[in-house]
């Protein structure tokens, strides 16, 4: 057992390091180093140009995209380098933010189920940063159960072989910058609902889109509702027969878990470094017994993500496949952040109320439990993890689905559908 | 990045994992539950002709020569079948003391017979209920003799020698004691774990020698104690991982309502935060034998966190094993019980949840806290 590098790693960590040293936009480290909870952390300049400047810098040196092929714009890198690089990037890192769903997930998508000239057309300007991508999946009905979504794609009946889509989309992050949507909708309401889906992609620029910023609980907006009326889309922006919609968003959904899943922050060292510095009844937090058991609890669920990660790459490292562990990643970092601000706030007393400058760290545990909730839903909600672990992972049986063998039609709805006015 | 054990490793754990599935069966733990004897001879003596005992003992004391590393994945093996025998008193705790502290002397003497199971050894530390300080250790030594009492020594009853922390004029003392010579007599306790032996060891002028130099025991105790966690904590993780297997294989197999009960979502989410609980202990595990074979400065950070990371595991998957079973897992019968009473036991051997949640902050806190984060 070792932490260290194969002579390979090592040297390709070397390569990267110097290409960093010599390329990073350095002036704005000290903004990414600030950077608060959940954010970029530029303000000194447009976030978003910034983002797109370093990611066409990295493609012009063949570091955007390292686990993409080369013919698409990627870097033809072992997933291991794509880790090294990773570490190596650091903070700036956060300048891919805008990118990660269209790299992560739609990328993946378009390049396992579009046609050769489509690939080539779309992949290249979403590696380099200078075409941005959203996911157009969940519904307002339709979660969880994204196989219920009722977003309707009805071939036209010009005997163009248009698609016409009419319906609504939320939670999708990015669709203010987006020029490119991978989209599921339903085409056949007469079959069992998974069997009657279409992927297809579109331009946001079609006519008849309409991208709405959400007012989340937070009280920011970091997420789109999009509607469609009357939108056309050429058939051969369908990706996948029509009808296999389902098995194209697998494509979608497995990428979605895997790069949401790793490498993700739980709040402990802030907070350990808020005990160390705080005070309770004259004393440092970190020397009271019931602080420790709670710290500790913390720490272990931290240190167990940080190790069992670690153990994903010794497999990346050794040419093989990850076993099934990493599966937990998001389902405890999610729940651990939000019991880990609510107690960072129990040490800060009545005046844990407060989030403005004067809030210890600057409010950075207030905007943690307020964002948290968040953490336990997106990209698989908790339950959804947990079917996921007790059937892959420990073999248990599915659910029992009342609703498998009915068409789509007959399913019974109910609910709230928009969620911006 | 290697955080792996090597496919070496793997093959003798693969091959003590095969020895003990058919010398340990639930049987072989049955009869040390319910009969008279406090641990199973034949077993014990496998082991050491096996290797197990001896693996990471020097050849040159009657050992195997292997690492640390083997010992941990023969530590999870032991762990899975709740192997009713005393490896950890006499391998994990006096055998590493002698190692640490002993003297070429008490090496010889001691280490072959431990290696070879001839002999058994214990620690014995606790004197009463609450945590254990330094400052309430009321055990004397002085002049060569032993005068006090502890209890909870595992395998105290059979034990050939005892490792013993005491007072000195000069201080917290280690001590090594003869538990055949005079002066000692033990009394067997009734235990949440009769798959084990403890007892209560009162020396009363018993002779004994130092282990280590006087004013050093507490240091070196919390040392080895340190070692003994991690390796135990395999054993943890070995019994978390069986008892999470039981309850899938009974989800899978029990009919209510119509259905394997294993198709309900309140069963299926109880098992899955159980993978989740041994999935996290495993890991912390990995990084404490990566520490422990190294002697790397993150052992005693990464010894707590492998320790309560891996009592929270066994215990959550004992529990909710039972759980899953329903009625059927509070019989005498079902095996629950026995993975439920040995998580319980090694949640204290070594000292409680809270004192190890305790130590990892304070280590955190002086200095190793970029390590855990």
């Amino acid at each position: 057992m070792d932490f260290e590098d194969t002579p390979e790693e090592a040297a390709f960590r070397a390569k990267v390091r110097g290409w960093l040293d010599a390329n990073a936009p350095k002036h704005l480290e000290p903004e990414l180093k600030r950077a608060g909870f959940a954010s970029m952390g530029v303000e000194s300049e447009d976030p978003l140009a910034a983002a797109k400047a370093w990611q066409k810098k990295k493609a012009e040196a063949g570091w955007a995209c390292l686990h993409w092929p080369k013919e698409y714009g990627g870097g033809a890198c072992s997933p291991i380098e794509r880790v090294i690089w990773g570490q190596e990037e650091g903070v700036y890192g956060a300048l891919s933010s805008p990118f990660i769903i269209g790299h992560g997930m739609c990328g993946p998508t378009v390049m396992a189920w579009a046609k050769e000239d489509q690939k080539r057309r779309l992949l290249p300007p979403l590696a380099a940063g200078e075409e941005i991508w959203c996911q157009l999946f969940s519904e307002p009905a339709g979660g969880s159960d994204l196989a219920g979504l009722r977003t309707r794609a009805e071939q036209a009946t010009d005997g163009s072989g248009d698609w016409i889509v009419n319906g609504s989309k939320i939670w999708t992050s990015g669709a203010q910058n987006a020029q490119w949507g991978l989209l599921i909708t339903r085409t056949d309401p007469n079959v069992p609902k998974h069997k009657g889906l279409t992927m297809f992609f579109l331009s946001m620029a079609t006519p008849g889109v309409e991208v709405r910023p959400i007012k989340q609980a937070n009280g920011d907006s970091g997420f789109n509702e999009v509607f469609f009326n009357d939108v056309r889309i050429p058939d051969a922006q369908r990706l996948g027969a029509a009808g296999q919609g389902w098995e194209v968003s697998l494509t979608t959904l497995m990428n979605e878990r895997l790069s949401i899943g790793s490498g993700m922050s739980t709040g402990f060292p802030e907070l350990f470094r808020f005990c160390m510095e705080a005070e309770l009844d004259g004393e440092p937090a970190v020397d009271d017994a019931a602080v420790r058991s709670r710290l500790a609890q913390f720490a272990v669920r931290q240190s167990g993500l940080k190790y069992t990660g670690m153990r994903a790459l010794t497999a990346l490292s050794k040419g093989q496949t990850p076993g099934p562990e990493n599966s937990i990643g998001k389902l405890v970092a999610g729940a651990t952040m939000q019991e880990l601000a609510m107690f960072a706030l129990d040490l800060q007393g009545q005046a844990g109320v407060v989030r403005d400058d004067d809030a210890p760290m600057d409010g950075r545990f207030q905007a943690m439990l307020l964002r948290s909730p968040a953490t336990r839903i997106e990209g698989g909600s908790d339950e959804i993890l947990r079917n996921i672990i007790a059937e892959r992972v420990l073999g248990l049986p599915g659910d029992i689905r009342v609703d498998k063998n009915v068409p789509f039609k007959d399913i019974p709805t109910s609910g709230r559908t928009q969620a911006t006015k | 990045m290697n955080l792996d054990f090597s496919d070496d490793q793997k093959q003798l754990q693969d091959q003590v994992r095969r020895y003990l599935a058919e010398h340990c069966t639930r049987e072989t733990v049955r009869e040390i539950l319910e009969g008279p004897e406090p641990y199973d001879k034949a077993l014990y003596k496998g082991l050491a002709e096996l290797g197990v005992l001896g693996a990471a003992i020097p050849e040159a004391y009657g050992g195997v020569g292997l690492s640390t590393l083997e010992l941990c994945l023969m530590a999870e093996e032991l762990g899975r079948v709740l192997a009713p025998v005393p490896v950890a008193s006499s391998i994990y705790l006096c055998a590493e003391f002698l190692l640490a502290a002993g003297s070429e002397a008490q090496k010889k003497a001691w280490l072959p017979k431990l290696a070879s199971g001839d002999a058994v050894g214990t620690f014995a530390l606790a004197e009463g209920a609450g945590r254990v300080r330094q400052e309430s250790i009321r055990a004397r030594f002085e002049g060569g003799s032993l005068f006090g009492a502890k209890t909870a020594a595992p395998d105290g009853s059979v034990a050939d020698v005892a490792v013993v922390l005491a007072t000195s004029p000069g201080g917290a003392q280690l001590v090594l004691v003869d538990l055949a010579g005079p002066g000692v007599s033990r009394q067997t306790q009734e235990t949440i774990d009769p798959t084990r032996d403890y007892a209560r060891l009162t020396f009363d002028g018993a002779p004994a020698e130092p282990l280590g130099a006087a004013g050093a025991g507490w240091g070196l105790a919390e040392r080895v104690m340190d070692r003994a966690a991690i390796l135990m904590a395999f054993e943890q993780v070995g019994g978390a991982d069986r008892a999470l297997e039981m309850a899938r294989d009974y989800a899978l197999e029990r009919m209510a309502f119509g259905r394997q009960i294993g198709s309900f979502q309140a069963i299926k989410h109880m098992l899955a935060d159980m993978y989740v609980s041994a999935t996290l202990a495993r890991s912390n595990c990995y990084y404490a034998a990566w520490a422990l074979s190294t002697e790397a400065a993150e052992l005693p950070v990464s010894a707590a966190t492998a320790r309560v990371s891996a009592t929270q595991a066994f215990q959550h998957c004992a529990k909710n094993n039972i759980q899953v079973h329903g009625g059927m897992g509070f019989t005498w019968a079902f095996d629950c019980h026995l993975y439920y009473r040995r998580a319980n036991a090694l949640a204290l051997a070594l000292g409680s949840l809270s004192t190890w949640e305790s130590l990892l902050i304070e280590r955190m806190r002086s200095g190793n806290v970029e390590q855990a984060a």
